[in-house]
């Protein structure tokens, strides 16, 4: 297989995906994550985007909804790469091809030899951290921002934390302060043992907030945790300070 | 659980004897936990040697000293539900009634219900009806932003009002106005009662005096020389302390231009449940306890003149909350006191703000605030 073929694959499968973009855009699955912003179509056809958010061709024989076979599906991809290949120098291309997490996207043979008046980009060693593409970092990071607005939900509701007397932990602690989860773990006088931050949080809720301690495994105790360590992101650990 | 509804019980009515034997039976079920026996109020007569001193060297003006205690931040909620707010009410007005020399009136520094519901406020005038010395009601946002204030105003009367006491001209200040961020949102008098109630959700709007208040104001103090003394009471700061919490006058500026011309005045102000201290040119600024529960110190804007208090022991409800008074000497100069619950009294000198911190140094907690 060349490398251009190890690519089509994927292409295909994004093209497929962008076949159905229509003219007016629609935006992705997150309001958060940029959107392609297609130009128009002038041929009556459809506008397909490729994955760069930058290039796209106009289809002038396919219409909207409709389905393309394999062979058609390739036809346009190969134009699109075309296109694309036409602004982009190889070196780009190298590095485009290492940064997809497609396992054995390693620098082929036939690259290594060429003296190009470029140098072209670094090989990554391929580990899975350094393999996420910008795309999935975005994510990740949506869904840990997600996880802990639950937390502070939970952490501004009486009745989500389980309380029976109408208090909520932002009652004492707003925006989180002076919960200081980086001093845990730290012997606590009054418990007579070693404490980390879900025994202090356990302990608020049965005490001041009066409802039932959380579980280890209580997704709302794991949330809260979540959200109040967010709130000192930055502050040097320090454990045992009081 | 049987000590709370034998406790609940007696509060649905509470009368002078019921009362007494409520509020034992309270600090009893406190002492009962093992927890240490609150500092008498008395324990202040100590401190107070050092007010005197301050006292004997202000300017005569033929006006004699006087005290005026407070109860602040109750934020009672419904008999039913909640007990611990009611606890902290009926212990401060135990204190305020065993002083040795009663003071000359007790104000009520607002948020005297927690949501601005009417039984929650009824409870509230119950409890302080029991207090010996004629008693001065502030509102606070918690009182006002259910019904906007109908409930308030039916049961203690205007938000602001003044009048003279032994030659300081006493002005109470409806300072929690706030501008409308509930019809766009098609809110309903609960979500905006809910919304205020909560410090750190950002959408309620900054607190302010207005520009009707701040003309009233102006209006009433132009009637008073300017070597008058005025006490200004009001619920949130005055000043510019932490803007994302609400310890914030959005209008401060305005309001301390207003009172730049005076001679001599004091701010005292709710809402920050903390020990706090400021002086902004010719005005001395201090902070009210709540008897219900304390808030930590801001992450930024602390006043430089604040002497902190340690931060709470969150097993024990009563640490970091209290309440307090005001010594006024001759002169309008205050000094004040705070009673802290189950902690020594801390007095801060009206010296002691205007030296900038150099004399009059209480003591000062030895961990800060982090």
């Amino acid at each position: 297989m060349t490398m251009r073929r190890g690519f089509l694959p994927i292409s295909i499968g994004t093209l497929l995906g962008a076949a159905i973009y229509l003219p007016l855009r629609l935006q992705a699955a997150s309001s958060q994550l940029a959107s392609h912003s297609l130009p128009p179509a002038e041929a009556g056809g459809v506008v397909v985007g490729l994955c760069d958010g930058e290039t796209s061709i106009e289809v002038p024989w396919l219409k909207p909804g409709q389905r393309m076979t394999r062979e058609q599906a390739r036809a346009v991809s190969n134009a699109l790469m075309a296109k694309w290949r036409q602004r982009h120098s190889n070196a780009e291309w190298q590095t485009a091809q290492a940064q997809t997490s497609q396992p054995g996207a390693t620098q082929p043979a036939a690259q290594q030899g060429q003296a190009g008046a470029t140098a072209p980009a670094a090989a990554i060693q391929g580990g899975v951290y350094e393999r996420l593409t910008p795309r999935e970092q975005k994510i990740a990071d949506l869904e840990t921002t997600k996880f802990i607005e639950e937390g502070k939900e939970i952490f501004h509701n009486p009745d989500k934390l389980g309380g029976t007397i109408g208090l909520s932990c932002d009652m004492c602690h707003p925006d989180g302060a002076n919960t200081h989860p980086e001093t845990y773990p730290k012997f606590q006088t009054q418990l007579q043992r070693v404490a980390l931050l879900r025994d202090m949080i356990n302990w608020c809720i049965e005490n001041p907030v009066k409802g039932k301690p959380l579980g280890p495994d209580d997704p709302r105790l794991r949330a809260l945790e979540a959200y109040i360590i967010a709130q000192r992101n930055g502050t040097a650990l320090a454990y045992g300070k009081h | 659980m049987e000590e709370r509804d034998r406790l609940l019980r007696a509060l649905r009515q509470i009368d002078r004897r019921r009362f007494l034997r409520v509020s034992s039976a309270a600090a009893g079920a406190v002492l009962a936990k093992g927890l240490v026996a609150p500092h008498s109020f008395q324990l202040v007569e100590v401190a107070s040697a050092a007010v005197d001193k301050s006292w004997a060297q202000t300017g005569a003006q033929g006006k004699p000293p006087f005290t005026f205690a407070y109860i602040s931040d109750t934020h009672l909620y419904t008999k039913r539900l909640n007990e611990r707010f009611v606890r902290g009410a009926l212990k401060a007005v135990e204190d305020v009634n065993a002083l040795d020399s009663q003071p000359d009136f007790v104000l009520f520094g607002g948020d005297l219900a927690q949501l601005g519901r009417a039984d929650e406020m009824r409870l509230g005038a119950e409890i302080l009806k029991e207090v010996k010395a004629p008693v001065k009601m502030m509102v606070g946002e918690h009182d006002w932003f259910l019904d906007m204030g109908e409930m308030w105003q039916q049961l203690f009367g205007p938000p602001s009002y003044s009048f003279d006491w032994k030659g300081v001209h006493v002005v109470t200040l409806m300072s929690v106005n706030e501008k409308d961020f509930w019809t766009a949102r098609h809110m309903s008098p609960d979500e905006r009662m809910h919304t205020v109630a909560g410090l750190d959700n950002g959408v309620q709007s900054r607190f302010e005096v207005g520009e009707a208040g701040r003309e009233w104001l102006k209006n009433d103090l132009g009637k008073i020389s300017t070597d008058t003394p005025i006490l200004i009471l009001s619920h949130s700061p005055l000043y510019k302390y932490y803007r994302p919490w609400n310890f914030w006058t959005e209008d401060a500026d305005e309001v301390q231009q207003i009172l730049q011309p005076y001679k001599t005045v004091t701010v005292i102000h709710g809402h920050t449940h903390q020990m706090l201290s400021n002086r902004i040119g010719n005005i001395s600024f201090h902070g009210m306890l709540s008897t219900a529960w304390p808030w930590p110190y801001a992450p930024e804007g602390l006043p430089k003149l604040t002497i902190q208090m340690d931060r709470a022991d969150p097993f024990d409800q009563f640490d970091a909350c209290g309440n307090g008074r005001f010594n006024v000497a001759e002169g309008g100069l205050i000094d004040a006191v705070y009673n802290l619950w189950d902690r020594n009294p801390v007095t801060i000198t009206y010296r002691h703000l205007a030296s900038s911190g150099a004399e009059d140094r209480p003591s000062a907690p030895k961990l800060l605030s982090y």
